[in-house]
């Protein structure tokens, strides 16, 4: 049966509290991080640290940077960008998965809890280990296949074909940037992750089946074609719902799920 | 596929590769539903207007032949749309594979028999007089 509690390794303990205000603090705040470190044999704690929120930017990544910096360098967790388009810090902040660097500190009431994307082993802390989703990744083959020979110029697509993958509104999607907030919230991920490719990768499969320059369309829909790859999408819609970047997961799996209808009608 | 397998990242993703399965099953349940939707308005309207009825006047009116006809229908529609719906949860819930092969294979027996004796009381009713 799926398992609906954590196992007893797992449990989250309480963990040290750490308070860098002063006096002349005015605005304070107090961020619960989850700690796990695989050299130690503990069970994960949540760290607590109150904060100068006058002393870093307005961003959770900068809250954690400067943790990492001037309270605690032990503090583990992926970041590189700081703008929302490497998808590194994806975690989950305050019960969504999310970006910490697109995620305002003032967005969250009172303290901010921050916990690794759910689901997927954790490396340390705030690292999750996303070998299996990258593999998903690479087993739908995310590249341009054709059997033509190449033209002696670009590949020609019309406007109208480009907003097929990038969305009229930019928000198609080729807008992914594999950070995996959506397919780490969908619960059929969870429980059948061994098999269902999940939203991230599913929508990434979206985008190659839409490129009108792309000719393996009925290789890569017979790739998807069963009843775990794409079939326990239920609908659930977090991964719309989470999705850092405003993008539809959703709606790509509902189109590949229409055209798997077409071509059988 | 077994957990503990040494088995690259890549090898574990493609596990046994697409079944190349799996419209027929999600189109039959959207089918089923819009089927059960006409098929639920009909009976739970009948069974309103029957709330005085005796046995012979039940009787009476299931033996009428669009009744019946409608009434196999439903049967057929809510057994096959339950069969389909169950089979989603076993597939989702249930992770060891031998006793989720039984599970399926039970459940779609249980329904095709609950199935059948159903129609067979309808036409029993229907063509027994």
């Amino acid at each position: 049966m799926a398992q609906f509690t954590l196992p007893k390794n797992s449990k989250v303990a309480k963990g040290k509290s750490v308070d860098v205000t002063t006096a002349q603090t005015q605005r304070a705040r107090t961020f619960k991080v989850y700690r796990w470190n695989p050299d130690e044999d503990d069970n994960p704690r949540l760290d607590e640290y109150t904060l100068d929120l006058d002393q870093f930017g307005p961003m959770i990544l900068d809250a954690m940077i400067y943790i990492k910096n001037e309270v605690d360098s032990t503090l583990t967790f992926r970041r590189s960008c700081r703008e929302g388009i490497c998808g590194s810090c994806a975690m989950n902040i305050d019960g969504t998965n999310t970006l910490a660097c697109t995620k305002a500190i003032d967005d969250v009431k009172g303290d901010v809890k921050i916990t690794p994307l759910p689901h997927m082993p954790v490396v340390k802390d705030l690292v999750p280990d996303q070998k299996h989703a990258i593999a998903q990744y690479n087993a739908i083959e995310p590249w341009l296949k054709t059997d033509s020979p190449p033209p002696s110029r670009e590949r020609l697509q019309s406007p109208e074909d480009s907003d097929m993958l990038n969305g009229k509104d930019g928000h198609g999607p080729a807008g992914c940037i594999l950070c995996f907030c959506c397919s780490t919230s969908c619960p059929s991920y969870w429980w059948n992750g061994d098999r269902f490719m999940g939203p991230a990768t599913l929508m990434q499969a979206h985008r190659w089946i839409a490129d009108s320059r792309d000719e393996a369309t009925g290789e890569r829909l017979d790739q998807l074609e069963d009843p775990f790859r794409l079939y326990r999408c239920h609908t659930i819609m977090n991964c719309t719902n989470t999705c850092p970047k405003g993008l539809n997961p959703a709606k790509s799996i509902a189109e590949i799920k229409k055209m798997m209808v077409t071509r059988k009608a | 596929m077994a957990k503990d397998r040494i088995e690259t990242p890549l090898a574990r993703a493609r596990g046994h590769g697409s079944a190349r399965d799996g419209v027929h099953h999600w189109f039959m349940q959207r089918v089923t539903a819009i089927s059960n939707l006409f098929l639920m308005i009909w009976l739970v309207w009948s069974v309103v207007t029957m709330a005085s009825w005796s046995h012979a006047d039940f009787t009476t009116w299931l033996a009428m032949p669009v009744n019946a006809v409608l009434m196999i229908l439903a049967v057929i529609s809510v057994f096959y749309h339950a069969a389909l719906g169950s089979q989603v949860i076993v597939e989702d819930y249930f992770h060891h594979e031998g006793l989720k092969i039984v599970k399926l294979i039970g459940m779609k027996l249980f329904f095709a028999g609950a199935a059948v004796a159903c129609i067979f009381a309808v036409l029993k009713v229907a063509l027994g007089g």
